[in-house]
Order: structure tokens, then C-alpha cells, then sequence
């Protein structure tokens, strides 16, 4: 059976792309974010899986108000980086595990976890990004792809309850799969920020820091507040933080935190790593 | 169906909820239209034409005509799309969020780099922090406010 490494936790910010692209690592507003990655990049060097599921929010370049699925699974051949309209940089694309896409779609849907599948799919900088901030330096991606896309733009969301066993469906379908692959789970998006309206600016790095260590010590934690209370708590954007709890309910049983850095701003943001293994 | 929306009452704060997606559908597709550099180039070269192809309100075209992101944020506008009116003008995520504020670019950077805007008086209506209606406009515009005609 397939195996889950661990799950990696990261923001997403796009201005990140910006400072890839022009070499920023070591400018001192960028320094303390980038820095928290040689870590992660020496595990995943280390441990070598095959496959990242990501889970992500789009953010209209592949779903739009037209057709907003709360959850969506890729199962493409190849998944392509496309101009999102803010100049980031495009990036290679990004090869497909169909094998596991469709084992993870069987297995959810008998999970029943109606989802939304995807033979075409674009995939934005909550996907690449991330990809980009872990193998920096590979002219291919030394791993194949299964997006997982999760609705956290328009109202209603998931609740954080749906969101944390969506995680563990994924597990149960990721080991579930006949194979001898190695599967990290990545969560992306987050932590606190608002983009929008007069509260713009909003981070609260208390509930993040906490949330960081419940995920760790008691993931349920989270799912005691309504998707209100967390905008309320993280802001209007914060609620990317259901990405991060799908990608550690992946991991069954007690998880031990390997690494994590919480860095106040990347732009609007509060950004946040967390790299966590199964014990 | 009356929607229940025990969000209301975060301060300076809109979700965008079923009733903002329904009002702001097509001002969210005129966003995501500008994508495409064909078309930010057409919508650069004459504005008001570009915005007449897409079924908006008036009140839609003219906040985008305006540069007011609060008010098409009120009007069913979702900063995720919006970002892409912001993006053509080549301004970065950080400038659209601080122009929402009412504080001067530097103002609004500097709150950031100072650990961003406090949780404290800010999580309800009622409270008393920066983001509170009665604390509006916020940074210098609102201290000049307060020392002249207002």
C-alpha cells in the first residue's frame, strides 16, 4: 500500500513568486520567511516521496463564480501554471498521478465525500507556489501531482468539522491505494490576514501560534469554531486555514511536529510552515 | 429564505456571501476577464467601453471607474477578483488592501511591518479599535479629519 510520509503546512502569499523570480531570499524583509525552509527541503530530500496531494483554494484562475465545487480533485495527465493577471511568473507543468487521482476519487466518494472531478485543470499559485518554495532548485518537479481543491471564497464554506474529516478520508484513500508510492500531503494558504474592506491588515498571531500547536497536540481543537468565529479570529482570508487542518487530518493518529516557522508580514500576511510526520 | 449571518457584525469586514456572489456576479467576471493581457490592454485603452460590454450596474462601473475597492466590495465585488482591476494598474496586493483602510500607503505598510492590525477592539462592532466605524478614516486622513472641518 502507498505510504504518507507527512504533511508540509505553507502559506501561499503571491508576492512570493515575485521575490522567487527576482532573487530575494536574503533581502531582509524576505530573509526570515525564506529561511524557514532549508528544514523541509532537506527532509523531503531525505524521505524523497513521489507524489504531493496538494490541498489548495483557487483563487479564479481555474474555478470561477460560474462553477465553485466546495471540494475538487484533479485527475489530468498534466496540470498547467497559466498567467493569473498579477504577474507572477508561470512555472513548468506539473505531472498528474492519474492511477492515484481516481483511486482518491473512488475512495472518497465511497467515503461519501461527493466531489467535484477535474480531467483539465489550471492550477494557481496556492499550488505552485508552495511546489516552488520546497524544490527551488529542480528544473523538473521530482514529483507528480494530485490537486485537491477546496472551496474557501464564496459562503458557505465547509464547516471545519467537514474540512477535518475530508482529511481523513483522504488519508484512509491514500493509504487504501495498491502501490509502492510515497505521498506527502501539503496544505497551503494562511495563516491570519484580511485583504479587504476597512479591518484589511488584520493578523492575530495568538490564535495562529495556538492553532499551530493544537494541530499538533489536539487537532479537533479547531473544529469547535464555526467558519464565522474563525474570520472573526484569523480575517476574511484567515479561513484558508481549512487547508492546513485537511492536510494534517491526513495523517492518522498522533503527529509529531518536525519543524515550523511563523514569520509577521509577507505582504498582508502572517505566514506560517509546519512540517509534520506520522508517529 | 432569509440567510442567517452572525457575521455581521465583525467590523469593516464583508463576507462574501450567496447574496454578494448574486449582486456581484458579472463585476466579478468583468475582473477575471482582465487575465487575459488582450484584454487589460483594451480595458486600459478606453475604460468606460470595456465596462459597457459586461451587464454591471452603473454603480458597479462607476466604483470600478473610481479605483473604490470598499465600495465594490459592497456592490458584490470579491477581493480575489477585484485584485485583477488592481494588478492591471500595476499596484500590489498591499496597496489595493491599504487603500481600503484610508491610510496613506506608508501608513498602512508600516502597520504591517509592525505586526499588523491588532486583534484588540477589533473582532466585534462595539469595540473601540482602528477598524471600528467610529475610528474612520483611518491613519493621518483621519487625524485631519478630526482637526479640520469634520
Amino acid at each position: 500500500m502507498a505510504k504518507i510520509v507527512g504533511a508540509i503546512n505553507t502559506t501561499h502569499v503571491p508576492l512570493i513568486g515575485r521575490a522567487i523570480h527576482q532573487h530575494l531570499e536574503h533581502d531582509p524583509y524576505w530573509k526570515p520567511f525564506f529561511d524557514g525552509f532549508p528544514p523541509v527541503r532537506d527532509w523531503l530530500d531525505k524521505v524523497k516521496p513521489d507524489i504531493a496531494v496538494m490541498v489548495y483554494n483557487d483563487h479564479g484562475l481555474n474555478f470561477f463564480l460560474d462553477k465553485m465545487p466546495t471540494f475538487a480533485i484533479g485527475a489530468a495527465p498534466e496540470y498547467v501554471s497559466l498567467d493569473e493577471g498579477w504577474g507572477i511568473p508561470t512555472v513548468p507543468s506539473f505531472k498528474g498521478d492519474l492511477d492515484l487521482s481516481w483511486h482518491m476519487i473512488e475512495s472518497l466518494v465511497d467515503d461519501e465525500f461527493d466531489i467535484t472531478t477535474c480531467q483539465e485543470m489550471a492550477v494557481d499559485h496556492a499550488f505552485t507556489l508552495p511546489l516552488k518554495l520546497l524544490y527551488p532548485n529542480d528544473s523538473q518537479w521530482p514529483v507528480r501531482t494530485v490537486p485537491v481543491c477546496i472551496n474557501t471564497v464564496q459562503f458557505p464554506l465547509p464547516t471545519v468539522n467537514r474540512c477535518y474529516k475530508f482529511g481523513q478520508a483522504i488519508g484512509r484513500a491514500i493509504e487504501s491505494w495498491e502501490s509502492e508510492a510515497r505521498v506527502v500531503v501539503i496544505g497551503t494558504g494562511g495563516l491570519s490576514h484580511q485583504l479587504d474592506g476597512k479591518r484589511a491588515g488584520f493578523i492575530n498571531k495568538e490564535f495562529d501560534l495556538m492553532f499551530m500547536e493544537r494541530l499538533v497536540t489536539d487537532p479537533l481543537w479547531i473544529t469547535r469554531f464555526s467558519i464565522e468565529d474563525i474570520v472573526e479570529q484569523t480575517g476574511t482570508q484567515g479561513v484558508e486555514l481549512l487547508n492546513w487542518v485537511i492536510a494534517r487530518s491526513a495523517l492518522q493518529g498522533d503527529v509529531v511536529k518536525l519543524h515550523s516557522n511563523y514569520h509577521i508580514p509577507i505582504s498582508n500576511t502572517a505566514a506560517g510552515l509546519m512540517l509534520l510526520e506520522s508517529v | 429564505m432569509a440567510l442567517d449571518k452572525p457575521y455581521l457584525d465583525i467590523p469593516g469586514t464583508t463576507i462574501f456571501d450567496a447574496e454578494q456572489s448574486r449582486m456581484g456576479y458579472h463585476l466579478n467576471q468583468f475582473c477575471v476577464s482582465l487575465m487575459k493581457p488582450e484584454n487589460r490592454e483594451r480595458f486600459r485603452a478606453y475604460e468606460r467601453a470595456y465596462l459597457d460590454e459586461w451587464p454591471m450596474t452603473e454603480a458597479q462601473k462607476q466604483a470600478v471607474l473610481d479605483r473604490d475597492l470598499n465600495r465594490c466590495i459592497q456592490l458584490g465585488g470579491n477581493i480575489y477578483f477585484l485584485a485583477r482591476i488592481g494588478a492591471t494598474d500595476g499596484k500590489s496586493f498591499q496597496q489595493m488592501a491599504g487603500s481600503m483602510t484610508g491610510m496613506t500607503e506608508e501608513e498602512y505598510r508600516n502597520m504591517m511591518l509592525h505586526g499588523g492590525r491588532s486583534v484588540e477592539g477589533n473582532r466585534y462592532l462595539g469595540e473601540d479599535g482602528d477598524a471600528q466605524p467610529q475610528h474612520q478614516p483611518q491613519g493621518s486622513a483621519g487625524k485631519q479629519g478630526k482637526a479640520g472641518k469634520k
